[in-house]
């Protein structure tokens, strides 16, 4: 790399109790580099990043920042206002705008001063005429922020890190909430930024498009750096495999005939108090041997669907029939009665009850079962061995049966979901974002028991933001719009992003 | 620098550690005042225990005293254990007296081991009625338990004075607002022998053994405590919500009435609008103290009776104001909470390394 070094970190070491998040980690940016930064959830991306923001204390190590001369200077650690006057730039993956704010004030926000009489609008709307016109960046800037899609607030973002006149530009999962057709324009403008000087370290977990994007990858594992390469000579595999130390492989789909109809909804209509908790008119079957994906950008009403099809909440009109039965919908013992499993999107909140044992959430949905009560008392022995037995089966790993489930990791809490579920042989099974927040190991193990209940002959619905893993695991695809649910005949990335995006295919 | 890190175990240490600890600060923060007073602090904590354990009177007043609130404990811990807020014990407590003595003072003839199971049951029954109806408001239309609650006892009450002047009022009692005294053989039988602590004693730790079996053992219990720490979950995993609320609140509400039938029944013998000196609310404090186990509540039953009974013998013997029970049962709650504090999170020191 022949252009100039602008940051340097070096032997960065940070500790939360036991938890090594970040153990001597040194990494180098060069100007007008695009530094992507892999790893697993929980690797140490965002620890390192927030070190470098100034956000936490290392426990050891410095970090160099290099002027326009090529001389280091020392970073003032655990000071976000020495980051900022340094040029570092930080995009969270979680908009950090105010709503009622147009894009304009926002920008300003932060960079003015707490007292100032005369704002001078004109000037800063010349600076980021000139800003958006250099990088290609465009976003409406006299709307309320609340009003954009979520493209635009985040080249909003981006065009506030900018204003501040960064050097270096951290963007936190950019891609996330983006469609894909959003996001390679994203990576367009970050092209031409880079062009003009820029210099972006980019997290993310998706290596599609680090592939595609960046000019170098750095991947932690376990708080460390594993392996550094150019981007040229990297592929899919060599990356995942130092990611996740091994391959965790998805079992491939076999074909598969599917079989009769598991589920059908029938014109189900929702009409919450928004848009976004409202679904019109949506139709669909589920067959046997069969996992039918429902692609979506969140927002777009998965959430009321999967609530619908739970039994949390009453559709306004509309049937919804498992084997040809119309099932009363709002109630969940109900639907769980019935044979229809679910995995909960935010499985924290809805998935386990944390202050309680292991034990005792694996039997959260099967109080009736007569293995583990007899007229009204729980059976304690059967109740652990039961969990025991399901913990080997599952590979749940843990401080056992009799600690409180909170204490679970966030993979592990899964699997202590995926237990309950599977073993009740459901005829149906919902699972909502299965593989948000879980790191490869443990998102290769939900895929894999999908595609083992698909072939023992259940109806799976899908519903996931991510893309790859709708188009992977999914025999049928459709996708959720604006509360509308449209069938797709390919499994055509494009297509699809188009049709995530709110425009026809 | 310091830092607060949530801890990553429940050790029993802190369960059991936490409330003991902070009973003993409370008593230590309390010699300040008492000290303040005049008083020779450690003399008046000898004549407190003496006013506790000095004697089998001094003991078994405390038990009697520790009976109503190992009651309105448990009624506070097993609503709370639902995160039902029951702040209404006291108006359940008058509620229950008063359907005991509308029962027990000569509506009904019968033997005494008819009689008293048909005084606990009505007791019982309107403790829970006036703490269905706020479940009810709550499950069904959304209103804050704590305010229905905690301002039914002020309608209870004034309830109570009209009853006390009109219907329940004795006829022979000389024009006082209080009701005719329950049957001799509607009464809870005496323990010992000139004393008046009473097989009311005997319920209310019987309460407890079942209460904490029910909890622990039974569906019913799982269901409470699922709701309790997680509505979002229990609901989703098909736990039928508002039922499990309401059935809290039916436990609840008669636990709280039948400390009016254990006062009215087992001590006083007939009912006045006095006959609680705030033991529902005490209740709530019991509840705390006990980490909101029923076997626990007996304990800390027994530990604030000591405070309160031997507070007064201390009171009388060194000349110093009885509102130090007050202050010792209070600066004790305040010790639990803070306590539940430092068992939920760790203060780590933090090294300054790496700075510029």
């Amino acid at each position: 790399m022949t252009s100039p070094p602008v940051l340097h970190l070096n032997g960065l070491t940070k500790t939360f109790g036991s938890v090594q998040a970040a153990q001597s980690i040194s990494l180098e940016l060069f100007k007008g580099e695009v530094l992507a930064l892999l790893g697993e959830n929980g690797a140490g991306k965002t620890t390192l990043m927030n070190m470098l923001f100034g956000h936490y204390m290392p426990d050891s190590g410095t970090i160099d920042i290099f002027d326009t001369s090529g001389t280091a200077k020392p970073l003032q650690l655990g000071n976000p206002q020495a980051a900022i006057a340094a040029g570092i730039g930080m995009v969270h993956q979680h908009f950090t705008l105010a709503e009622n704010l147009d894009a304009l004030d926002n920008i300003m926000l932060g960079s003015e001063r707490f007292f100032d009489f005369r704002r001078n609008k004109t000037k800063a709307m010349q600076k980021v005429q000139k800003i958006m016109d250099d990088s290609g960046l465009a976003a409406p800037m006299n709307i309320p922020v609340g009003k954009l899609t979520v493209g635009e607030r985040q080249r909003v973002e981006i065009l506030k890190a900018l204003y501040q006149d960064v050097k270096i530009l951290v963007l936190d999962e950019p891609t996330a909430v983006l469609t894909p057709q959003e996001a390679d324009k994203l990576f367009e403008n970050i092209t031409t930024m880079t062009k003009n000087g820029l210099s972006v370290i980019f997290i993310s977990h998706k290596l599609r498009e680090v592939l595609a994007f960046s000019n170098r990858i750095a991947v932690l594992r376990h708080g460390r750096k594993v392996g550094e390469i150019s981007s040229k000579e990297a592929n899919e595999r060599k990356i995942a495999r130092l990611m996740v130390g091994e391959e965790t492989e998805i079992s491939s789909r076999k074909k598969m005939k599917s079989g009769e109809a598991v589920l059908e909804l029938d014109n189900l209509t929702i009409s919450g108090s928004s848009k976004r908790e409202s679904i019109s008119n949506v139709n669909l079957i589920v067959k046997k041997h069969e996992i039918l994906g429902i692609a979506g950008i969140s927002g777009n009403g998965q959430t009321v669907l999967a609530n619908a099809i739970s039994g949390l909440l009453k559709p306004s009109s509309g049937k919804i029939k498992l084997e040809s039965e119309i099932l009363i919908s709002n109630d969940p013992s109900n639907i769980i009665q019935a044979g229809v499993g679910r995995i909960p999107e935010d499985r924290h909140k809805d998935g386990i009850v944390g202050q309680m044992t292991v034990a005792e959430n694996m039997i959260l949905e099967d109080l009736s079962n007569k293995r583990i009560q007899s007229r009204g008392l729980l059976n304690r022995e059967a109740i652990i061995q039961h969990c025991e037995d399901l913990s080997v089966k599952y590979d749940v790993r843990g401080p056992g049966a009799n600690a409180s489930a909170r204490l679970l990791s966030g993979g592990n809490i899964q699997k202590l979901i995926l237990a309950r579920v599977f073993e009740a042989a459901p005829k149906l099974i919902l699972a909502n974002q299965p593989t948000r927040g879980l790191d490869m190991g443990a998102a290769a193990d939900v895929a894999n028991r999908l595609l083992e209940a698909r072939q023992r002959g259940s109806g799976v619905i899908l519903i996931s933001e991510d893309l790859d893993e709708i188009l992977s695991l999914s025999d049928r695809i459709m996708v959720i719009y604006d509360g509308e649910l449209k069938a797709v005949e390919t499994h055509d990335r494009e297509t699809i992003g188009l049709m995530m995006a709110g425009e026809a295919a | 620098m310091i830092r607060i890190e949530p801890r990553n175990t429940n050790s029993a240490i802190f369960s059991y550690g936490v409330p003991i600890l902070s009973a003993l600060v409370a008593l230590i923060l309390a010699s300040i005042p008492l000290w303040f007073a005049g008083a020779p602090v450690l003399v008046s904590y000898v004549e407190m225990a003496k006013g506790v354990f000095g004697s089998k009177f001094a003991f078994s007043e405390m038990l009697t005293r520790a009976t109503p609130l190992m009651f309105t404990g448990l009624a506070a811990a097993l609503a709370f254990r639902a995160k039902l807020w029951n702040i209404g014990a006291e108006g359940q407590l008058y509620l229950g007296a008063m359907a005991a003595v509308a029962v027990g003072t000569g509506v009904l003839e019968a033997p005494a081991f008819i009689l008293v199971p048909i005084i606990i049951l009505f007791g019982c029954a309107a403790g829970s009625v006036g703490m269905v109806v706020p479940a009810f408001l709550k499950t069904r239309y959304g209103a804050d338990e704590v305010v229905t609650t905690l301002l039914l006892n002020f309608i209870i009450l004034i309830f109570l004075q009209y009853m006390l002047e009109g219907p329940l009022k004795d006829p022979m009692g000389l024009g006082w607002p209080q009701s005719s005294p329950i049957l001799d053989q509607g009464m809870l039988p005496p323990l010992m022998e000139r004393m008046r602590v009473h097989s009311g004693l005997l319920i209310a730790v019987a309460c407890a053994l079942i209460a904490q079996f029910m909890l622990v053992r039974s569906v019913w219990g799982f269901k409470l405590r699922a709701v309790g720490e997680n509505v979002f979950a229990a609901r989703h995993a098909g736990i039928k919500v508002n039922r499990t609320i309401l059935g809290a609140a039916i436990a609840s509400g008669a636990l709280a009435g039948m400390a009016g039938v254990s006062e009215v029944a087992g001590l006083k013998g007939y009912l006045t609008s006095d006959l609680s000196p705030g033991f529902g609310y005490a209740g709530i404090i019991v509840a705390m103290l006990a980490g909101l186990s029923p076997i626990g509540v007996v304990i800390s039953a027994l530990f604030i009776a000591s405070v309160f009974v031997g507070a007064d013998s201390m009171s009388r013997a060194m000349g110093v104001s009885s509102y130090l029970a007050d202050l010792v049962v209070s600066t004790s709650l305040l010790c639990v909470l803070i306590g539940g504090f430092f068992a939920r999170f760790k203060l780590v020191k933090t090294s300054v390394k790496g700075q510029n």
